[in-house]
């Protein structure tokens, strides 16, 4: 039995799962089931940063990725976004990366500048 | 005479705007010090804002951003870049700005919505010298995440509040080493999800019981010194860990900015926020006030929820509909620090009222009662509270109709 807290939602959930079944105990929703089970076998997180952002009233634009990218990309990611820089205007939703790595996700700007 | 003012355009501004709108006040006027709408939302970047308001998850931006857009083709009036320098018990706000001076205006109906702030070294007592690198994690973080500016190569964190966890995980991905999270209560002060994905991912050793001791550094931070604290939170000789970092964030708890409120007169509660009434009102009749200048939240959807309820009785009050007279008090119990609101108000079209609260320990299993005068009137049982974790129940008005207090307690 592995524990672990979802993170899901700020609820933080307390999760048990079966490292053979992955039977899941614990999840408030079926979201801790899909959760618990993609962290034992491919962990992955919502990466949120900056990137350079020209010609607004503030240097940087915040960004986010549409889905979950693989846990082990994050620094990998974050470190491609240096070579971006936006130029205003550009409204939330706008498409900074498409499918980054492949993995199916887009880094999206999440502030209209 | 204006009809609403809304003195603050954060999460709790903008959210109390929208509801009086809705409920047709037509002359609404937020006053920002920033200068832009959104408040402390534009420099949360991370995800997770929203779940409960749009069922979806968003940035702080993205959340802001929503409300924003809301409130477009409303005709609701910013004030940007304004100073509020007085709330007169006669509800006249006295401000100042550069695009117009000096100005008083009266209004008949006044929202408080200017937030927290966090407590800095000062309001700590750390010991040792006053080198620079000592930054308040939310000052850190507007400079990184607004400004650009990475405030520090190798960094310790004292408290592990939500702000301070989640800047241990920026400034890791921008290349910072943060070297450790000290908190010097047994449990942390921040949401569980934070922890892992903030520390867990990142392998930063998390040091509960743990304090800041001695700070060094002629110009710039040079090291900090780490003890374990007994059961008192007193430093245990022999436990001393000493860090060499450049910058040390502190998360160390944050507090209701409530300057104006206490010029105007109105009574502040043991949140060091106002005492409020269901509706949101404070002590003095036609003021309202919502968010984290009342009491500090975890989750801004929350913060709207509430700012909602502030606007919506704002124009009530506008529109002459008066609450009713007698007040039910809601009392502190066991391991309850305190209650928001802290008086309930008879009210015809809502059959029931939501109390929110902390608690003061971290408990398993337990069961929040709500005691009337002879009795339990209603209880809810928990599988887990912590004091990182705000608490919310819904009491049924009818339950209350022959109490004059009422106290919310846990049972272990």
């Amino acid at each position: 039995m592995k524990e672990m807290i979802c993170i899901t939602c700020p609820k933080g959930c307390h999760l048990q799962v079966d490292e053979t079944t992955l039977t899941v105990r614990g999840n408030g929703c079926p979201r801790g089931v899909v959760y618990a089970q993609n962290e034992m076998t491919d962990p992955k997180r919502t990466v949120t940063s900056t990137v350079a952002i020209s010609g607004s009233f503030l240097a940087r634009c915040p960004v986010r990725t549409t889905a979950p990218v693989p846990k082990g990309k994050m620094k990998e990611l974050v470190a491609l976004l240096k070579e971006h820089t936006l130029v205003s205007p550009v409204k939330t939703g706008d498409v900074v990366i498409k499918n980054v790595f492949g993995c199916g996700a887009d880094v999206i700007v999440t502030r209209d500048m | 005479m204006r009809d609403l003012i809304i003195i603050g355009g954060g999460p709790a501004g903008l959210a109390a705007a929208y509801a009086a709108y809705e409920k047709g006040v037509r002359d609404i006027l937020i006053i920002e010090r920033d200068a832009k709408l959104g408040g402390i939302l534009n420099q949360c970047i991370h995800n997770g804002f929203g779940l409960h308001r749009f069922g979806e998850e968003l940035s702080g931006p993205e959340y802001a951003g929503r409300y924003i857009a809301m409130l477009k083709d409303t005709g609701v009036e910013v004030y940007s870049d304004t100073m509020v320098l007085e709330l007169r018990p006669d509800r006249t706000v006295c401000a100042v700005s550069a695009a117009r001076g000096y100005v008083e205006l009266q209004a008949k109906a006044i929202v408080l919505a200017m937030g927290c702030r966090e407590r800095t070294r000062g309001a700590i007592s750390i010991p040792g010298k006053r080198p620079s690198g000592v930054f308040t994690a939310g000052a850190a973080q507007r400079y990184l995440n607004m400004e650009g500016w990475l405030c520090g190569k190798r960094v310790v964190i004292l408290g592990s509040g939500d702000i301070g966890l989640i800047m241990a995980r920026r400034m890791t991905l921008e290349g910072a080493k943060v070297l450790a999270c000290v908190e010097v209560m047994p449990y942390s002060g921040g949401l569980n999800r934070n922890i892992v994905q903030c520390l867990h991912d990142f392998d930063i050793p998390l040091y509960l019981s743990h304090t800041v001791t001695d700070i060094r550094g002629d110009k710039r931070l040079t090291g900090v010194t780490v003890m374990k604290v007994d059961d008192r939170r007193m430093p245990i000789p022999g436990t001393e860990m000493d860090f060499d970092c450049d910058t040390l964030l502190l998360s160390v708890g944050l507090i209701p900015e409530n300057e104006l409120t206490r010029q105007a007169g109105i009574t502040i509660s043991k949140t060091n926020g106002p005492v409020v009434f269901d509706n949101m009102e404070t002590s003095l009749p036609g003021v309202f006030a919502c968010g984290n200048v009342v009491h500090v939240h975890d989750l801004v959807d929350f913060v709207s929820e509430e700012a909602a309820r502030a606007g919506s009785a704002a124009a009530d009050r506008i529109f002459g509909k008066l609450p009713g007279e007698s007040a039910v008090s809601v009392l502190t119990g066991n391991a309850v620090s305190y209650t928001v609101p802290q008086y309930i108000r008879d009210s015809e079209n809502e059959k029931a009222v939501s109390v929110s609260f902390r608690v003061n320990k971290v408990m398993e299993n337990v069961t929040i009662e709500v005691q009337g005068k002879e009795k339990t009137l209603c209880s809810y049982k928990r599988a887990h509270m912590a004091p990182g974790e705000m608490e919310k129940i819904v009491i049924p008005r009818v339950l209350l109709k022959n109490e004059t207090a009422v106290t919310v307690a846990i049972k272990e």
